[in-house]
């Protein structure tokens, strides 16, 4: 390596009108915001709603989440995969961006759909990314789903992760009124802290 | 899927930083799980000239309501490399920061410090063929924080970036040589010492324009990646 990695630092507090302007009513464009999905966009649709909690439980309401996953036919849409098997859905990027400071609960939420696998053997999954105030270096983590038991008991991935703390990866399904939704919160610390990977 | 070098663990601050109070209850705080990266790490979400408006590069100008903001223009220029020294063409490199009195447009920020009516503080660029980027703007202000007893932060532009795949994405903020204050600030400081100075941007009077602006340069260098693309 000739060169070396530039220093990661906290978002902040204050990186809504920059990155989340449009959330945020904020007079800035923004390109990527909590709905990753079109009427034409194919799959099931499902809603992510979760908190980021810090070491006391309590609720933070200036993190910002990323989400990045593979669409139905578990394909990304990048260059880096090239299977055309798996068709491409062209309703459907799979970035979702959403910061915690504007629902009442302080949640987070995306309107998305459910990813294919991305092979055979793996468990469908999203990948999530959190940042915030606090944050020196943004946290990777992945979202499993509950109702996807023998997939996830197969999942490699989750083989890595010590058992009693796989359940902090898996999102809970709740069939509501308005849709499918998947209860994700995120701890950054404490008994339940959430798996968060290094790659 | 070749290529893929680690987060350089010693070139980023750690997640546990108690002189930043703020990261005593937010930064995690058992290992991480390492894991092989995968498709998943080796894609991501690529936002080219698509996403820029015409003004999104120049904050001098896309806050503007009925005149020029205040402050001094300064240029800020750079290269955005991998590991390799190699460009990292066509990635988005967002920008946000205070205006020169120290403060942001944020609603959260209540620091006793005037709000620019022509100043947003907030812009986007795309890197060019040889990782370029170039962005106009004004220089910040420090400002006043609650930390501890008479904290202000150095001067600063915070900085967010893509690259190539979600492995390679990095928010950092750029800082102005010289600052006084960076000493005393424990954002920057949180930094091990050897890399600290990476965060430091270059004046450069061949950046400079004359009778305009001065001209600050800060490179940045993302995680090496260099997936071959999965067929099949």
């Amino acid at each position: 390596m000739v060169m070396k990695q530039t220093p990661s630092q906290t978002v902040g507090p204050y990186f809504a009108y920059g990155l989340t302007a449009q959330q945020y009513h904020y007079p800035h464009s923004q390109y990527a915001d909590g709905c990753l999905v079109t009427d034409q966009t194919q799959g099931e649709r499902i809603r992510i709603v979760g908190r980021v909690l810090d070491g006391h439980g309590d609720v933070v309401d200036d993190a910002m989440i990323e989400i990045w996953q593979a669409n139905a036919a578990g394909r990304f849409d990048h260059p880096n995969d090239a299977r055309e098997a798996r068709p491409l859905d062209p309703a459907f990027k799979g970035f979702g961006r959403f910061g915690t400071g504007t629902t009442p609960d302080n949640s987070f939420r995306f309107d998305t759909i459910k990813p294919g696998a991305i092979r055979d053997g793996v468990a469908p999954f999203i990948s999530v990314i959190v940042f915030g105030r606090g944050i020196m270096n943004h946290a990777y983590t992945r979202l499993y789903f509950s109702d996807e038991t023998t997939a996830n008991a197969a999942d490699p991935v989750l083989e890595k992760v010590p058992a009693d703390r796989r359940n902090t990866l898996i999102a809970t399904r709740n069939d509501t009124a308005t849709g499918v939704e998947y209860r994700f919160d995120i701890r950054m610390q404490g008994d339940n802290e959430t798996v968060f990977f290094d790659f | 899927m070749s290529k893929f070098t680690p987060r350089d663990w010693a070139s980023h601050p750690s997640y546990l930083s108690p002189e930043y109070k703020s990261s005593r209850l937010r930064g995690v705080s058992r290992n991480l799980v390492e894991i092989d990266p995968e498709l998943a790490e080796l894609t991501g979400p690529a936002f080219g000239e698509e996403v820029l408006g015409p003004l999104d590069n120049d904050l001098t100008r896309n806050g503007r309501v009925n005149g020029e903001p205040l402050g001094e223009r300064i240029i800020v220029t750079g290269r955005v490399l991998d590991e390799n020294g190699d460009p990292v063409p066509n990635t988005l490199v967002e920008v946000w920061q205070a205006n020169a009195a120290g403060r942001y447009v944020h609603i959260r920020d209540q620091h006793d410090a005037p709000l620019d009516p022509n100043f947003l503080g907030a812009g986007r660029c795309v890197t060019d063929e040889n990782g370029e980027y170039r962005f106009m703007t004004i220089k910040p202000g420090a400002y006043p924080w609650g930390n501890h007893p008479n904290a202000w932060r150095p001067n600063h532009i915070h900085f967010s970036l893509f690259g190539p795949t979600i492995a390679t994405r990095l928010v950092t903020q750029m800082y102005f040589p010289g600052d006084p204050l960076l000493d005393l600030d424990p954002i920057y400081q949180s930094v091990p010492a050897q890399s600290r100075e990476r965060l430091v941007s270059q004046f450069s009077i061949d950046v400079t324009e004359e009778n305009y602006a001065l001209g600050y340069v800060f490179d940045i260098v993302l995680r090496g990646v260099n997936a071959t693309p999965v067929e099949a």
